[in-house]
């Protein structure tokens, strides 16, 4: 009981730091007023809008989700997906929202189109090469190296092996 | 010979890719927009006075600036803004993005203003539909209200000469 009193404890202290450290990186964008919160999402909907904010790219801190950031344009975009998602749009309308607006780099996971498409064939185009090429070197190699000693080579062996058991 | 031929071409064409990668800035995301007519929007000004929209920018080449008065990197471009107007009688439009009437007339009165027009995108709206993700960004519009480029990060002397100075050249040229 002490203990969990004390987790409780500290737990609070954290929370006390944490809302004395946020408030100095918020700052950075102040007193603007903010749109209205929107209604919130029914089951599916609500699904859909948690796998879509992991699809999607923050374009400020590049390697992060909107889902993972918290830059006020993460923000924003997570809004404009729960909007849209709650005024019935489908997921790809909102996709194309995003891109038409920032490009496909928004997208985790480019679109299958005549622009990405060296993007998504690329990398088995290069490995098809590596295979091929590791073929042709390898059938190359053994042509050149005949698998079994030929017949002198088989002789001298012989021999080789002789001396070695005559001289134990 | 040919067997070291291969490896070296092969080798030598990896580092041209990688040095090319290397050049390259990933945080310019290049604008869909290139090409296309300017976002819609319909906004007031700062002081209220009126309503803008993009055909009150049409007729003439102008370069639209998305800024701030809380953010760090217009004040690093403003010397620069303030030059294109003057000296260069560039028309500039600013975006106030997500600020305040306040906050930003006073960081106007302190540091100048370049502006001809300024549009209070006090929500971000105008900034979310011409994908702006990070104040500065300076697009520039032709006379026909297309955008033919946009300026991510604070506008220097540099990309006005090489970038944007040839560009409005070839714009007014061909009316």
């Amino acid at each position: 009981m002490i203990r969990l009193l004390r987790g409780v404890h500290v737990l609070s202290l954290w929370l006390l730091l944490a809302a004395a450290i946020v408030p100095t990186f918020v700052s950075a964008q102040p007193a603007a007023p903010t749109p209205t919160p929107p209604a919130p999402l029914a089951g599916e909907q609500q699904q859909r809008y948690d796998t879509m904010i992991n699809q999607l790219r923050c374009l400020v801190c590049q390697n992060q989700t909107i889902a993972d950031s918290s830059a006020p344009l993460a923000l924003d975009l997570r809004d404009q997906v729960h909007r849209q998602i709650a005024d019935g749009r489908s997921d790809d309308e909102i996709r194309d929202y995003l891109t038409h607006r920032y490009g496909d780099f928004v997208l985790y996971k480019p679109r299958l189109a005549a622009r990405t498409l060296a993007l998504w064939i690329g990398p088995f185009a290069l490995l098809a090469i590596a295979l091929i090429a590791a073929v042709l070197f390898m059938r190359r190699s053994s042509a050149r190296q005949p698998a079994t000693p030929g017949v002198a080579d088989a002789e001298r062996i012989r021999r080789l092996l002789q001396e070695q058991e005559g001289s134990d | 010979m040919l067997r070291f031929a291969i490896p070296v071409v092969v080798l030598l064409g990896l580092l041209a890719l990688l040095g090319i990668g290397l050049r390259l800035d990933p945080r310019e995301v290049p604008s869909p927009l290139i090409g296309k007519m300017a976002p819609a929007f319909d906004l007031p000004n700062l002081d209220g006075s009126a309503r803008i929209t993009p055909l009150d920018l049409q007729g003439r080449p102008v370069l639209v600036n998305f800024f701030a008065s809380w953010c760090a990197g217009c004040q690093v471009e403003h010397p620069v803004l303030m030059k294109l107007a003057r000296e260069y009688g560039v028309e500039i439009v600013g975006i106030d993005y997500k600020d305040t009437r306040e906050a930003a007339e006073q960081w106007l009165a302190r540091h100048g203003n370049p502006y001809r027009i300024i549009v209070a995108d006090a929500l971000g709206q105008a900034g979310l539909d011409w994908g702006v993700y990070g104040v500065p960004e300076t697009f520039v519009l032709s006379a026909d209200g297309r955008v033919v480029y946009k300026q991510i990060g604070p506008m220097t002397d540099a990309a006005w000469r090489d970038k944007i100075a040839p560009l409005l050249a070839q714009g007014s040229a061909s009316r």
